[in-house]
């Protein structure tokens, strides 16, 4: 078996009294694709920031391609392959969608200032390199035709793409899609399920999505987490996860569990703040 | 022969500038006009002044208040350096050249010197964020001044006089052609293109493998060697270096030249420069309200054009001037540099 692309062991992120994330693993192998759901608040965007290095986990140990980024920043984080979006687009609004992919091509540059300044050949053949590869990122993602267009006057679904496009050009072994379809219509979703797969084939990369919509993730994730309250009270397959009654109390609460005669579940000891 | 075209490629804007530079002194030497070599000096200064600023104020967004701070740094050392070497020349050179090899040195001394002194300032500082930024690189720059008017071998704060005349219009010239070339030559590479980031998202920019505390202070450190570059050459064309020239209210200048321009502006900047420093000479008689016009100025400016004149555009991104190259045809995949 070939080895782990991500470990996340025992993560736990504390704010003050607050337990927002409790106990975390996650394992993620090359080419996997893994759904993160859970109600609003569940600590999904948390996860992520602990992954990516926005947080530093209260405890636990983040390993990225068997090594540990505990207490690393972000662009290390970066640079050794995890790449994100954001639940909240966070695009560089002021500059070309050309541009944004080539800020994240610059993850993996290695001309510096001086060779900026005076033009060295080993700058011009990197800018080269970097507009290629910019440009056929923004391909992939369907957005050539935007190339010179501001991000900011770009329709929503295509600046969600943008920033996926802007993710991939990190070169990433670990992409993180936080709620990509937030806001997106049925048919955009179906789109976006389809990218999301297509990219994975592509790349060959694993992809970790948070979301929102059960049956937009379901689709698309071979395996699924589902956290509430910060604590994992599920994993497994799709249609694992659907039948077990702590997930469908999580999402629909007790009423509806006794409506259909269903066995309302112990609550988790260690679960509610 | 690759060493000589790449020599050719960095230094190709000052193939052309130099010669043009030479014979607009010497037209202006033969014409006997002197008495604008001193105004088109600090026109040439305020350039430098104002586009190394832009980079960190309008390319990085960092809000930096301590630019006569750095230009003090570069005036003393140029200054100190020069004073010493005054008796001296090289015996196998004319008097006049070895003078003027001596300044050169002198300048590179005064860069270097303020460069450092933008690493000091800008580690620590520039985890800070916008108005917090501007606070400490403010209380720098005094900082810096309060040092000078304490400290007896840089004359207190009556400062060093009796410097030798050595700035000329080629100098200052080359110094603003370096200052726009640089600003220019960063804003079109995947370096610029980080700092740009930063100023738009830095969170974002962090989660996409920008180094932005690094990147920030790199930054600085340019901007602050370019201003040390202005400090030296205004300090040996009036022949002084005093505490006086380098008060916050210099900082302020700056800082309105480029808010004017507009932000992120490299030749919105030039021209703001240019312009109000021929302004202000024009309107000699009301020196004394000089704040109150740059006050008034902001107002006005904020008001009608919050982004400054340009905005972060630049002349050369006319219509007029682009020639607009047709995308290329993507290749289907990504090269083997892609995803591992």
């Amino acid at each position: 078996m070939s080895e782990a692309t991500l470990e996340v062991s025992g993560v736990t992120m504390r704010f003050g009294g607050l337990k927002a994330l409790a106990d975390f693993d996650l394992t993620m192998r090359p080419g996997e694709l893994v759904g993160l759901i859970g109600p609003n608040g569940a600590g999904k965007t948390t996860a992520f920031n602990a992954i990516t290095g926005v947080y530093r986990p209260s405890e636990g140990e983040v390993r990225v391609c068997g090594e540990s980024v505990n207490g690393r920043r972000p662009h290390q984080i970066c640079a050794r392959g995890v790449a994100r979006t954001f639940q909240n687009i966070r695009l560089f609004r002021e500059l070309s969608a050309l541009d944004n992919v080539r800020v994240a091509c610059h993850a993996r540059a290695t001309s510096g200032f001086f060779d900026a300044l005076f033009l060295t050949g080993r700058h011009l053949a990197e800018e080269a390199r970097i507009l290629e590869r910019a440009q056929s990122y923004l391909a992939v993602m369907g957005l050539a035709h935007r190339r010179d267009e501001l991000s900011r006057n770009l329709p929503y679904g295509e600046q969600r793409r943008l920033e996926i496009a802007r993710a991939l050009a990190t070169g990433p072994k670990l992409l993180c899609l936080d709620e990509p379809a937030a806001g997106m219509n049925a048919a955009e979703k179906l789109e976006l399920m389809a990218l999301i797969r297509a990219i994975r084939d592509r790349f060959g990369i694993a992809i970790l999505v948070i979301e929102h919509d059960m049956r937009l993730v379901m689709g698309v994730s071979e395996r699924m987490l589902v956290l509430d309250h910060g604590v994992t009270i599920a994993a497994g397959t799709p249609a694992e996860v659907r039948a077990n009654p702590r997930v469908i109390h999580a999402y629909l609460g007790d009423a509806y569990l006794e409506e259909k005669h269903l066995p309302v579940p112990v609550p988790a000891p260690e679960g509610a703040p | 022969m690759r060493l000589l075209r790449q020599l050719g490629r960095s230094f190709l804007p000052f193939l052309v500038g130099l010669p043009l530079l030479f014979a607009f002194q010497w037209a202006l030497q033969a014409s006997g006009s002197q008495a604008y070599t001193l105004l088109l000096t600090t026109v040439g200064v305020n350039v430098i002044l104002a586009v190394s600023l832009n980079v960190v104020n309008g390319a990085t967004g960092q809000f930096s208040l301590g630019h006569a701070g750095f230009m003090a740094v570069g005036a003393y050392t140029a200054a100190k350096i020069t004073l010493a070497l005054a008796g001296t020349r090289l015996s196998f050179l004319p008097e006049p050249l070895s003078d003027q090899l001596f300044f050169a040195l002198a300048l590179a001394a005064a860069m270097v010197a303020a460069g450092l002194a933008g690493v000091l300032v800008g580690l620590p500082s520039l985890r800070l964020r916008g108005d917090y930024l501007a606070i400490v690189t403010l209380g720098f720059g005094e900082i810096i001044r309060s040092v000078i008017e304490n400290m007896k071998s840089l004359g207190q704060a009556t400062g060093l006089s009796g410097l030798p005349l050595r700035t000329n219009l080629v100098w200052v010239g080359v110094g603003a052609l370096a200052t726009v070339v640089m600003a220019r030559r960063l804003s079109v590479s995947t370096q610029g293109r980080a700092l740009f980031a930063i100023r738009e998202d830095e969170v974002a920019a962090e989660a996409m493998g920008v180094d932005t505390t690094g990147y920030k202070v790199r930054a600085f450190v340019i901007s602050a060697a370019y201003a040390g570059l202005a400090g030296a050459l205004i300090s040996h064309a009036i022949l002084l270096a005093t505490p006086r020239m380098f008060t916050f209210v210099r900082s302020i200048e700056v800082v309105v030249m480029i808010v004017l321009g507009g932000l992120g502006s490299i030749t919105g900047s030039v021209l703001s420069a240019v312009v109000l420093t021929l302004g202000l000479e024009a309107l000699r008689e009301f020196q004394a309200y000089r704040m109150v016009v740059y006050a008034a100025l902001l107002i006005a400016l904020m008001l009608l054009r919050p982004q400054g004149i340009f905005g972060t555009h630049e002349l050369w991104d006319l219509k007029l001037f682009k020639r607009r190259a047709p995308p290329k045809p993507a290749p289907g995949a990504p090269g083997s540099g892609g995803a591992p």
